[in-house]
C-alpha cells in the first residue's frame, strides 16, 4: 500500500495553540479515566475478560525484590516473560524507570504494568511542573494506588513495587491491582517471590555494606530462577541513593549458576541421595 | 411487514434500545477467529528484514492464499500482523487515520519509535475488550540500524533483534534464537545485542524458516511477502510456498 501523500500547503499559517493548550483541564491532562477503555457489548464482563486472558494469554510470571538497608535501596528482578508455557521473552525490562529518582518493579500482566506505570511517570512530571519539587514516593505510590482503584474488579493484573528517594530519605512502596498500598523494609512479589524470600530473609541486615547487599538481591533472583519454572533470563540490580538510581548489575543466570556453583559435584543437590 | 433497519449493536445502542430484562445471550458465540499467518522480522546494523505469509484461514478451511499482512505507515516503517483478520483490518485503519493526524501535527513521517508507543497505547485502550493480533513493528532506526519492536495482544512491547510471531512463532522462534541470539540488551557491561549476520544470509534465513514452517504449520504456506528495508529503499519479494 502506499505512504499517503499529504499537502502542507494549508497549514502554512497555523493560528497559535497555546490557548488551545491552557483549555485542556487538568482531568484531561492527568488521567486516561476509565470511560476511555471501550467495553465489549457482553453481559457478564468478569466471564468474558477471563474467557479473553484464556484466549490471547498475556505475558506473565516474574520474581521481583526490593530492600531498604543502610546505604539505600536495593532492586533486583529477573527478566523471563512467559505466555502459558511459552517463554515469550528472556530479555523484558522489568525495572521500570519513572524518573531518576524513582523506580518502579514489574509482576504480573506485562501491559498492565507498562502503560500504567508509563502513566505514573506522567503523573509524577506534571507534579513536578506544578509544584516546583519532586515527588516524594509516598506519593507516587499514592497516585499508582489511587489510579487501580479506579479499575478495581476489571481484571488488571499488577504486583508492583516503588522506590526512590524524597526529601525523607529512602522510600519503598508495594502497590498492586487490588489498590493494596504497603509501605515496607523489604518485599518480594511473583511467583518466584518465595524461593526469593528464602534467600533474602537469611541474608538481609540493615547494616550490610553495599557490595554485599547487590550480592545478596543478585542471588536471591538467581536462586527463585533455579527453582521457578516461569521466572530466569537475566538477573538485573538497580541501586537507590539519595543521587538517584543506578543499574548496577546485569547478569545471565545461566552464567551465574556456573559462578555460584563452578563443579557440579560441589552443588548440594548433587549425590546426596540417603537412599 | 417491512424490516426494521439493519443497525449496529454497539455497547451504547444496547443500552438504552432494548429494557435490561429482555437481552438474549448467545453464549456460543465469540467475538473473534483465528485467521493464522506468521510474521518474521530480523533487525540488521544496516538493514530490516520483515516478512508475513499470505494464507488467510478459519478453522480447516483456507479462505484466501493471497492475503497481505504487511502495512505500510511511512517510507521506511511497517507493521506486521498475525491472528484475527477483522481485527488486524480495524488496527490498521485506526493506525492510518493516526498516522494522517500525526503528519498533520508534526509535519514528517512517523519513526519507527514514534509508532511502536502509538501501537501499543492503542493496543492497551482496547485493554478490556482487546485487538485479538499478534503484532511486529519494522523500520530503520536515526542511526539507520534495523529496529524490529514486538507486542502481545494487549500492548506490551519490546525492542528485540528479531522475532517471530502467529501461528508458526512456536516452529520459527527456536531456529531463529539458534542462529540469530546475541548477547542480552540487559547485561552489564552492555554487550552488541543485534544480529551481525550479512544481509544475504538474514534473507536466507527467513526464506528457510517459512518453507520449514509450512511443512508443518496448516495456517502457513501458499505465498511468503519478504520486504528488505535499507536506507536506499525497500525491496519487495515473493516466495512461493506450498499450496496444500
Amino acid at each position: 500500500m502506499a505512504t499517503a501523500a499529504l499537502d502542507f500547503s494549508v497549514l502554512a499559517h497555523r493560528p497559535a495553540t497555546a490557548a488551545a493548550a491552557e483549555s485542556l483541564t487538568e482531568q484531561e491532562l492527568c488521567s486516561v479515566g476509565p470511560c476511555q477503555f471501550p467495553l465489549p457489548p457482553v453481559q457478564n464482563l468478569d466471564s468474558f475478560e477471563r474467557e479473553v486472558m484464556e484466549y490471547i494469554k498475556p505475558a506473565h510470571g516474574t520474581t521481583t525484590l526490593g530492600f531498604v538497608f543502610k546505604h539505600g535501596i536495593i532492586m533486583a528482578v529477573d527478566s523471563r516473560a512467559s505466555m502459558g508455557t511459552y517463554i515469550s521473552s528472556q530479555t523484558v525490562k522489568k525495572v521500570i524507570e519513572i524518573n531518576p529518582y524513582l523506580l518502579g518493579t514489574m509482576a504480573g500482566g506485562a501491559a498492565d504494568c507498562q502503560f500504567w506505570l508509563r502513566n505514573l511517570g506522567m503523573q509524577c512530571r506534571l507534579y513536578e511542573l506544578k509544584n516546583g519539587h519532586r515527588i516524594t514516593v509516598k506519593a507516587a505510590s499514592k497516585l499508582l494506588a489511587n489510579t487501580l482503584f479506579g479499575y478495581k474488579g476489571m481484571g488488571l493484573s499488577m504486583g508492583t513495587m516503588i522506590a526512590g528517594w524524597d526529601v525523607g530519605g529512602p522510600g519503598l512502596y508495594y502497590v498492586d491491582s487490588d489498590a493494596q498500598r504497603t509501605k515496607g523494609q523489604i518485599f518480594s512479589v511473583g511467583s518466584g517471590s518465595l524461593y526469593a524470600y528464602g534467600i533474602l530473609d537469611d541474608g538481609y541486615n540493615f547494616d550490610m555494606e553495599v557490595e554485599d547487599a547487590i550480592e545478596l538481591g543478585q542471588r536471591s533472583i538467581y536462586h527463585a530462577t533455579y527453582r521457578d519454572a516461569v521466572s530466569g533470563g537475566t538477573v538485573s540490580v538497580y541501586h537507590v541513593t539519595k543521587d538517584g538510581w543506578k543499574k548496577v548489575r546485569g547478569a545471565d543466570v545461566g552464567d551465574l549458576h556456573y559462578k555460584y556453583y563452578p563443579d557440579a559435584d560441589q552443588h548440594p543437590t548433587y549425590g546426596a541421595s540417603p537412599l | 411487514m417491512a424490516a426494521p433497519p439493519l443497525q449496529l449493536h454497539t455497547p451504547a445502542s444496547i443500552g438504552p434500545a432494548s429494557g435490561p430484562g429482555d437481552i438474549k445471550s448467545r453464549p456460543a458465540w465469540s467475538p473473534y477467529d483465528d485467521n493464522g499467518g506468521t510474521c518474521v522480522a530480523v533487525a540488521g546494523s544496516d538493514y530490516c528484514i520483515v516478512a508475513a505469509s499470505t494464507r488467510l484461514s478459519t478453522g480447516f478451511s483456507i479462505l484466501t492464499r493471497d492475503c497481505s499482512k504487511l502495512f505500510q505507515i511511512s517510507e521506511q516503517v511497517y507493521i506486521a500482523s498475525a491472528g484475527f483478520q477483522a481485527d488486524i483490518r480495524a488496527l490498521q485503519k485506526m493506525l492510518q487515520t493516526r498516522n494522517v493526524m500525526y503528519q498533520h501535527i508534526h509535519r514528517k513521517p512517523m519513526s519507527a519509535s514514534a509508532l511502536a508507543q502509538l501501537l501499543g497505547n492503542n493496543l492497551y485502550y482496547k485493554r478490556f475488550f482487546p485487538y485479538f493480533t499478534w503484532n511486529l513493528c519494522v523500520g530503520l532506526d536515526p542511526e539507520g540500524k534495523g529496529s524490529v519492536y514486538t507486542y502481545d495482544p494487549v500492548g506490551s512491547f519490546e525492542r528485540v533483534g528479531y522475532s517471530c510471531q502467529g501461528s508458526g512463532k512456536d516452529l520459527i522462534q527456536p531456529v531463529l534464537d539458534n542462529q540469530l541470539k546475541a548477547a542480552s540488551p540487559l547485561v552489564l557491561p552492555s554487550e552488541n545485542w543485534m544480529t551481525a549476520l550479512p544481509l544475504e544470509q538474514a534473507q536466507d534465513l527467513v526464506r528457510d524458516a517459512f518453507v520449514s514452517a509450512g511443512e508443518r504449520d496448516i495456517y502457513t504456506g501458499d505465498c511468503v511477502e519478504i520486504l528488505t528495508i535499507t536506507t536506499g529503499g525497500v525491496h519487495r519479494e515473493t516466495l512461493d510456498l506450498k499450496k496444500d
